[in-house]
């Protein structure tokens, strides 16, 4: 067959997937075509696809190739793109399978709570019993600041004095803007080998235990802890989880085992994400809580049972939320 | 290692291609955006700053949100950021598919491992290491930075009279017959004549009158006599 008499014979075919593409590309109110005249998308795709390998293999005119390919590289855009439904597999993620993946990369959880533990209790116990070493880990401006945050006679404990007529709404967004960086920043760090997160996880184990154990030191335990064991639920473990996250990626580099490396990084990136993007939502639970609750002048006992309870709640919903269903992730 | 055009195979038993996108108008791309970035920051901030604690956590929120998720939202939306898209770039999965959640998020949150240790220096490295251009980000999503198709007016075949190209120019020579004349339009004439008299020795034509022959060889090959 000769170029003009196929041109002839299959133009209609073609003029109606542009025809039905150009409708797709507009946005979805502004659409003309009804689901059936859509719906004829991939008859339609997989016929000019027939014709475009047959243009090639008969060595019709370049142009004709190149009009052929650019409606089939429409149509296969719009064929193979991804799926809505962005809200219910968002509430399928957080219940399901979030803790799931969790749970399948739970050894990397224990490694990276071991990194932010380890220095940090042993960092916290010297600062305890050490008044001077503080100033190893923070210079004096800072250690002055967090000392004022916690003093027992600040109106609103872990906001410096100059702060502590803003709103909650601005500590808040502070908390959101800053964790949630930081919580990123230590998935990307992963990349370098995990050598980033593992040290982001090492600098936030010495600056909390440092002044953790440094307050505590001061007898300003009434006020710092009660502000910080709420929130510290979801605040500590997404960051834990971050770090986690970051080290699949290093893991994948280092030792990427059967696959190659850019193979074996893709296949975890993709668990670890996951991961990373459930501890962000964590992490804004944790911006709330510390902004709106821990801030707050209930008693010392409220706080502790509310911290104990926001503790339980973080342990089962990733010990147990989405065990026995199947499918999700 | 020099020609940036890439093939792949679709389910459908066919291949597409396209061309990666290199550093430079990577770099463009990133710079408008960057611009676009700084306006929406004043333009959020200036109104924002008048409303006290409130506007400033406000505005703090929509910060973060500006400088994680703008590209992901854009790329979600429409393959591509504004600046790509200006560039006319877009980003797609190593299969030709249009860009998802999962691999936007995993190349724009990575952005900050490329950025080190100053400027994309990281990501620099990675590209110029990397036959298809890809940053640390794009390694791990599997994704790739292409350029978007520009859809071109078709150009016509000249309509003259057919005529029986030699029996050496049938097998191999069809195609390159064909788009001979199908670029004709948009050379000068000059370089018409140049690139005809290559043939000479087929056609025995010299000037206009080769670049006449081919076109008749190249009616004939799409219609016959």
């Amino acid at each position: 067959m000769r170029q003009r008499a196929f041109e002839q014979h299959h133009r209609d075919d073609w003029e109606q997937l542009r025809h039905v593409l150009n409708d797709l590309d507009r946005p979805r109110r502004k659409r003309q075509l009804n689901s059936v005249a859509t719906g004829c998308l991939p008859k339609l795709y997989r016929a000019v696809c027939n014709h475009y390998a047959l243009v090639c293999s008969r060595h019709y005119s370049p142009a004709l190739e190149m009009e052929l390919h650019e409606l089939i590289v429409r149509g296969h855009r719009h064929l193979y793109k991804g799926r809505g439904a962005h809200l219910w597999r968002l509430v399928i993620f957080v219940s399901v399978g979030f803790p799931q993946v969790f749970r399948k990369h739970i050894a990397y959880f224990w490694i990276a709570t071991f990194l932010l533990l380890a220095p940090g209790l042993l960092v916290g116990g010297y600062c305890y019993f050490n008044s001077e070493l503080i100033y190893s880990v923070m210079d004096d401006a800072q250690v002055a600041q967090m000392e004022a945050m916690y003093d027992p006679s600040n109106r609103k404990p872990g906001r410096a004095l100059d702060r502590s007529a803003e709103t909650d709404m601005l500590m808040f967004g502070h908390y959101i803007s800053n964790n949630i960086g930081i919580g990123f920043r230590t998935f990307a760090g992963g990349m370098l080998f995990g050598i980033g997160s593992m040290l982001l996880l090492l600098f936030n184990g010495v600056f909390i235990g440092a002044v953790a154990g440094h307050l505590t030191r001061m007898g300003y335990q009434d006020t710092f802890w009660p502000f910080v064991s709420g929130h510290g639920s979801f605040e500590l473990t997404a960051i834990v989880i971050c770090g986690a996250s970051g080290l699949m990626l290093g893991h994948a580099l280092i030792a990427p085992g059967q696959r190659t490396r850019i193979e074996s990084l893709k296949w975890r990136a993709a668990d670890a994400l996951k991961l990373v993007m459930g501890a962000a939502l964590m992490l804004l639970v944790a911006a709330f809580i510390e902004a709106f609750w821990s801030s707050s002048d209930a008693a010392i006992v409220v706080k502790y049972s509310v911290a104990a309870i926001l503790w339980l709640f973080v342990a089962l919903y990733l010990g147990f939320a989405g065990r026995g269903s199947h499918g999700a992730g | 290692m020099l020609d940036t055009a890439r093939r792949y195979e679709i389910p459908e038993g066919i291949e597409l291609g396209f061309r990666v996108a290199g550093p430079v108008v990577r770099a463009c791309a990133w710079a408008i955006d960057l611009l676009i970035r700084a306006g929406l920051y004043l333009a959020i901030a200036i109104p924002f700053s008048f409303m006290g604690g409130l506007g400033l956590g406000v505005t703090l929120i929509i910060f973060f949100l500006i400088e994680w998720f703008y590209p992901v939202v854009f790329e979600l939306r429409q393959g591509a950021t504004p600046g790509k898209k200006a560039m006319g770039l877009e980003v797609i999965h190593d299969d030709g598919t249009p860009i998802a959640w999962s691999a936007s998020l995993i190349r724009n949150l990575l952005r900050t491992a490329d950025f080190l240790p100053f400027l994309y220096a990281t990501g620099l490295i990675s590209m110029l290491l990397n036959q298809n251009f890809k940053r640390l980000g794009d390694l791990a999503a599997g994704s790739i930075v292409v350029y978007r198709d520009k859809v071109g007016v078709r150009p016509e075949l000249p309509s003259v009279k057919p005529l029986h190209p030699p029996q050496a120019m049938m097998r191999d020579g069809g195609r390159t017959l064909l788009a001979f004349a199908e670029r004709s339009a948009v050379l000068t004439s000059d370089r018409r004549i140049e690139l005809a008299e290559i043939l000479s020795d087929l056609t025995d034509r010299k000037g206009e009158e080769a670049v006449a022959e081919l076109h008749a060889y190249a009616s004939w090959l799409a219609q016959g006599r």
